[in-house]
């Protein structure tokens, strides 16, 4: 359950599929037109999937779907690519990097 | 009373909204409908290279250094003919205050937005661009909302894209992401009409002026440090900022090198779908932004683009994705600089590219960009496996985007393809004069005169292209 002023993540829809006018390949004319913010919950309490309001960080109000508290990015450098440790290897190679063996 | 915030009525007062967030009107400098005053739209800023020097150097952006990439080079001759291979430089964008090229753009636009006496900057913007402007508008005392086309239909964002926004989120900025659409211009402008910000577009004469600098710069420290001019300098192309503004500084230090612009070609890949958004490698530097602004400039978030590539390049030329990753690969490994992919665009040309001049030429690449989680070769490829992507070693020329990434398995493999810059070129004069409602036949003396200016090609070839129509 978010608190008032908990940061929050909210999603809403800007225009459902069957509003989206502008010209577009098939399968996105199928999709909404979705979007995301975040800011402080301006809700005495809320809880995931509520109608909510929040100030973002310019102090604007906007109003969507309660998504996350306490939101966080997970993005990383990545799993294991084996490639990029076989391009270093053979540039090394061809580099001659430390001389001739 | 309240206005109306429906898809309609947003979309049918923008061109007022875009004014008031501008502070200029680009109706001064229409000439017809096909032509326009674009000198006038560039020294309508007021800002000269000197005064731009000293915004920028304010806010820790520009005079950054220029590198050689002396095992780069070594490399790169193994598979040139004797006497061959030019002298390969880096200018190390990355060093700027957010980390890219796009921090020049962004001091001037927000300084100017700072002049105005406006509250906040906004910026519609997925790449570097976002950071430059929360950057500047922090140091400036401006609040900032960034626009991003960030997610498909099922929220999984480009890894390169989330980390922008992190960035943009830690420099102070509001983000607001999208899912993939054109549509995005409408929620850009009307929280752009409920605020009241300046639009510190990318495309805007400020955001463009303040490129001129670092094609200044690199005349300049080449004559310095190497008592000559560059021969060529190779820029990534995306919305063509980087190719328009390198080459104007260019011309401003009287420097007549070679301006070769490079893309990562992405043909097949819809910009617009919603299925191809997350099987891209690369979200930027790429043809499907490259093309569309080079042959119509102005279908940008200002009426009018500051950014017009075709009047700059020499020559157009498209590298794979596979042979930026394993560009990227390459500076990090054997120069010892970890940077950005979608910045080294320009650079896995620029490999092959100096195969072709003499030892002695020098090439210059116009950018490096700042790494990070998501932003580097590690997560894309990750990414890219995850999406179907055959990510695998062969010849560059097995690429198929969104089927395959190709690394190279041979550097001797790596080789920039020659894009057909008058198919560009006749492209874009067919699309101004279909914009315009005229008939080829009714365009006068001063449309043909920007044509050729537009085309930087001359009477013979525009009339050849109308005459085709």
């Amino acid at each position: 359950m978010a608190k008032r002023g908990d940061w929050v993540r909210i999603h809403s829809i800007v225009l459902k599929a069957e509003e989206r006018t502008a010209k577009l390949p098939e399968d996105t004319m199928k999709c909404d037109l979705q979007q995301w913010t975040k800011g402080f919950l301006q809700d005495e309490e809320a809880k995931i999937g509520d109608e909510v309001t929040v100030k973002t960080a310019v102090g604007r109000l906007v109003e969507g779907t309660l998504i996350e508290e306490n939101p966080y990015y997970n993005h990383s450098y990545g799993v294991f690519v084996p490639e990029i440790i076989e391009i270093d290897r053979q540039l090394r190679e061809i580099m001659k990097f430390g001389g001739e063996e | 009373m309240a206005l109306a915030k429906d898809y309609q009525s947003v979309m049918g007062r923008s061109n007022e909204i875009q004014k008031n967030a501008l502070g200029l009107d680009y109706a001064d400098f229409e000439r017809s409908p096909i032509a326009f005053d674009y000198d006038a739209l560039m020294t309508s800023t007021g800002y000269t290279l000197d005064e731009i020097n000293r915004i920028q150097g304010l806010h820790g952006v520009g005079n950054t250094p220029l590198l050689e990439l002396r095992n780069m080079t070594e490399l790169s001759r193994k598979y040139a003919k004797p006497g061959y291979g030019a002298r390969i430089f880096v200018k190390d964008e990355a060093c700027n205050a957010s980390g890219s090229f796009k921090d020049r753009r962004a001091a001037c636009a927000v300084a100017h937005a700072k002049k105005l006496g406006y509250k906040g900057v906004m910026a519609a913007t997925s790449g570097n661009y976002g950071a430059a402007v929360a950057s500047q508008a922090a140091m400036q005392g401006l609040k900032c909302i960034i626009v991003q086309e960030c997610y498909d239909s099922k929220g999984i964002g480009q890894p390169e894209i989330v980390e922008k926004a992190r960035k943009c989120e830690a420099l102070g900025a509001e983000v607001v992401q999208l899912t993939v659409g054109p549509e995005l211009f409408y929620s850009f402008l009307s929280i752009l009409e409920d605020t009241g910000y300046f639009n510190a577009s990318l495309y805007s004469p400020f955001g463009i002026a303040g490129i001129d600098t670092l094609g200044y710069e690199i005349a300049m420290q080449c004559r310095e440090k190497l008592g000559k001019d560059p021969d060529m300098v190779v820029c990534t192309t995306a919305g063509g900022g980087m190719v328009t503004g390198t080459a104007r500084g260019l011309k401003k230090a009287g420097c007549d090198a070679t301006v070769v612009a490079a893309s990562i070609d992405l043909t097949g890949l819809s910009m617009a779908s919603d299925t191809d958004f997350n099987k891209k490698s690369c979200t930027t530097g790429h043809t499907g932004f490259g093309v569309p602004y080079a042959t119509d400039p102005d279908h940008s978030d200002v009426p009018r683009s500051a950014a017009r590539p075709l009047r700059y390049m020499d020559r157009y030329v498209t590298v794979t994705q596979g042979e930026v990753m394993y560009t990227t690969e390459m500076l990090a490994n054997i120069e010892g600089i970890e940077r950005g992919p979608a910045g080294n665009t320009a650079l896995a040309a620029a490999f092959s590219l100096a195969q072709e001049l003499p030892e002695d030429a020098v090439l210059v690449v116009s950018e490096t960009e700042y790494t990070g989680a998501g932003k580097h070769i590690q997560p894309q490829l990750a990414f890219a496996k995850e999406n179907g992507i055959d990510v695998r070693f062969g010849s560059p020329e097995e690429d198929h985007p969104g089927v395959n990434l190709i690394l190279p398995s041979d550097p001797g493999l790596m080789k920039y393809k020659e894009a057909d810059i008058n198919r560009f070129r006749r492209s874009l004069i067919k699309k101004a004069v279909k914009k315009s409602g005229l008939a080829p036949a009714e365009l006068s003396e001063d449309d043909i005169k920007f044509l050729i200016a537009e085309t930087k090609t001359d009477e013979a070839f525009v009339k050849e292209a109308l005459a085709a129509l």
